[in-house]
């Protein structure tokens, strides 16, 4: 079984982001990125796939400008077989993303892709379900648990009222949640290792789909800031401003 | 033009998401229409014919349709989805999973979690963690739309409209529904509750929830927790608060051995008065309280029930 998994570069995750000054949007220079985390839990379990002999080949796919080769590297350090680079420096929503993974799926036939859940820049959530559509895949969303047997995979799903099971026929698109697995680090032998393994760049205006924008960005700002507030000295202040000052008790 | 509202359930009932959705969507000024897609779902278009501003149910009520799985609501919405100039679902697991494939079948993007609604085509919508908003305007004719639902007050009753039975032609071939665990709680849903309550790492096992739970109880709280709590096995998933869990914004939030982390921000720095009870005075989430209490939770949340 071969496994797809696109990767998404984005601000590392404990950086907190600054608007730009003319509100055109948030300012990324100098600042620290890294693979999406949803991103590297869906690494690691089509690693473990393939360490459980269920998967045969883990194939990394990102979508962007060079930069995010590096997130490929580290993709492959953590054990993918081999990377795929479409690039492109067009700002892409998740239906553009969606549709290019399309054509690689159209190429490459993977009987599951794995994508994380959301990307923790836009906040989308979006990718793999569209994926899903356009493949004509069904879809297992925000998966805790994923097992693969008989020509299916079994998912778990986090959702708003606990977990739900879904049987799907394969092949399948399948996103993470944060419970699924917990990622791995890359070890300096295998950084060393992932440096001679195949990366391959594929123009994204060699696939075929139509990049132009469908929604504009218009301003980008700040959110409301809060009042710094005090600090009580018990818990019968704090009751009592609760109750007398907040007035959100009785 | 009109737009549409799927409408959001579970077991029968109509969920309270489903009437701030359709509040957020009378500010588009057209017809508002609920979809009820389901299976035995014939009091769930009852109850959502008597949401103020809606015009028009539609029921589809088909086994095929059970569960919601995306594969076969995303099919029967493509199928009505002609005509309307938006359509709009809460920002909640269920519209989450289905409404991106209900964009990608009508080859349009989507516009996620919007927290207000400028114009017609203009929309609000907060990205990296809530640490901007963005103001962004869709280009094409459909628009589909995930409404944040905690941005939004409900909308309020009115006399019933009439319900329209329609009859589906999905079905589904390629996912089925196997179980569910669902999280019994006699307490609020978390997303609705006026009051909040949530332990961290800080309450170091699942067992001393239990003293979140006295308060919780004197308060008419909800339970949540952070990722931190989730992940080491406290408290089931459905509790987590955060950018990537549930989204809160009660009268009331306390937060409780909880670090104040960006992501667990995101979910809850909306609520109108903050409480933090949290033994670093350096910890983060002191910066977006209210009221900060630098104490050691096990010393004062016995003290707190008693209090309250
Ligand atoms: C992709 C991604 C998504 C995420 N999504 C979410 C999300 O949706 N929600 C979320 O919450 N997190 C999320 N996180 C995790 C987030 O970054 C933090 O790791 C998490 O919020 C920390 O939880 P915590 O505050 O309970 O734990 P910690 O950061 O460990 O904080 C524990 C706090 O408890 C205090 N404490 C300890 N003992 C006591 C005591 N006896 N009395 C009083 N105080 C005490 C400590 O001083 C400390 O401040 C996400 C992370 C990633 C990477
Ligand atoms: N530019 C990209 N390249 C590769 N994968 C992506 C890209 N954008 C999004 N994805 C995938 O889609 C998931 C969800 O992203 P989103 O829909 O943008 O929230 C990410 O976790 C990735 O797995």
């Amino acid at each position: 079984m071969k496994v797809l998994v696109p990767i998404k570069r984005v601000i590392d995750y404990n950086v907190k982001a600054r608007v730009k000054a003319d509100n055109s949007d948030v300012d990324l220079t100098n600042v620290k990125m890294a693979m999406n985390p949803f991103c590297e839990i869906a690494v690691e379990e089509a690693i473990r796939l393939k360490e459980a002999g269920t998967a045969s080949e883990v194939i990394a796919v990102s979508i962007g400008d060079k930069a995010c080769q590096e997130q490929l590297r580290t993709a492959l350090a953590l054990g993918a077989d081999k990377a795929i680079h479409i690039e492109t420096d067009a700002k892409l929503e998740s239906l553009h993303v969606a549709k290019l993974l399309a054509k690689l799926v159209e190429q490459e036939s993977p009987e599951l892709v794995i994508l994380g859940k959301q990307s923790i820049d836009s906040d989308n959530n979006q990718t793999g379900q569209m994926l899903a559509a356009l493949t004509k895949r069904p879809q297992g969303t925000f998966a805790s648990k994923v097992e693969i047997a008989d020509g299916k995979a079994v998912v778990t799903r986090e959702v708003d009222g606990g977990l739900q099971t879904v049987a799907l026929n394969l092949p399948a698109v399948v996103t993470t949640d944060l419970r699924l697995n917990e990622p791995r680090y890359a070890s300096l032998p295998n950084i060393m290792k992932a440096k001679r393994k195949p990366l391959d760049v594929i123009a994204a205006d060699t696939l075929g789909v139509d990049l132009a924008p469908r929604v504009e960005l218009v301003r980008v700002a700040e959110p409301a800031k809060r009042e710094a507030g005090i600090v009580v000295e018990s818990v019968e202040e704090l009751v009592n401003k609760l109750k007398t000052e907040a007035k959100v008790i009785s | 033009m009109s737009v549409l509202v799927i409408a959001e359930h579970e077991n029968g009932v109509l969920k309270p998401e489903t009437a701030k959705v359709v509040h957020a969507a009378s500010k588009l000024g057209a017809e508002i229409h609920v979809l009820v897609a389901g299976h035995n779902v014939g009091s769930v278009a009852e109850a959502a014919a008597q949401i103020a501003g809606v015009t028009a149910v539609k029921l589809v009520d088909d086994s095929a349709l059970d569960h919601q799985l995306a594969e076969s609501t995303a099919d029967l919405v493509i199928t009505l989805a002609q005509g309307y100039s938006h359509i709009l679902a809460a920002a909640s697991t269920t519209g989450k999973n289905i409404m991106p494939r209900v964009a990608a079948l009508l080859d349009k993007s989507q516009i996620s979690e919007i927290v207000d609604v400028v114009d017609a085509d203009t929309f609000m919508r907060p990205i990296y963690a809530g640490n901007a908003i963005a103001t962004v305007k869709s280009l094409e004719a459909q628009k589909v739309i995930t409404v944040r639902a905690s941005a939004f007050d409900a909308a309020g009753e009115q006399a019933p409209v009439a319900v329209e039975t329609l009859t589906a032609s999905v079905e589904n071939t390629s996912s089925s529904f196997v179980g569910v665990e669902q999280t019994e709680s006699e307490r609020p849903e978390l997303t609705a509750a006026p009051v909040v309550i949530s332990g961290g790492r800080g309450m170091q096992n699942g067992e001393n929830f239990s003293l979140l739970e006295g308060i919780a109880d004197k308060l008419g709280a909800a339970i949540g927790a952070s990722r931190a709590a989730v992940d080491a096995g406290f408290v089931p998933n459905d509790m987590q608060v955060g950018q990537t869990g549930k989204i809160v914004a009660p009268d009331l939030y306390i937060a409780v051995g909880i670090s104040g982390a960006i992501q667990h921000l995101a979910g809850m720095k909306d609520s109108k008065v903050i409480v933090a009870i949290n033994k670093d005075p350096e910890a983060p989430i002191f910066q977006v309280a209210d009221y900060g209490l630098v104490a050691d939770l096990f010393d004062v949340l016995p003290q707190l029930e008693q209090a309250l």
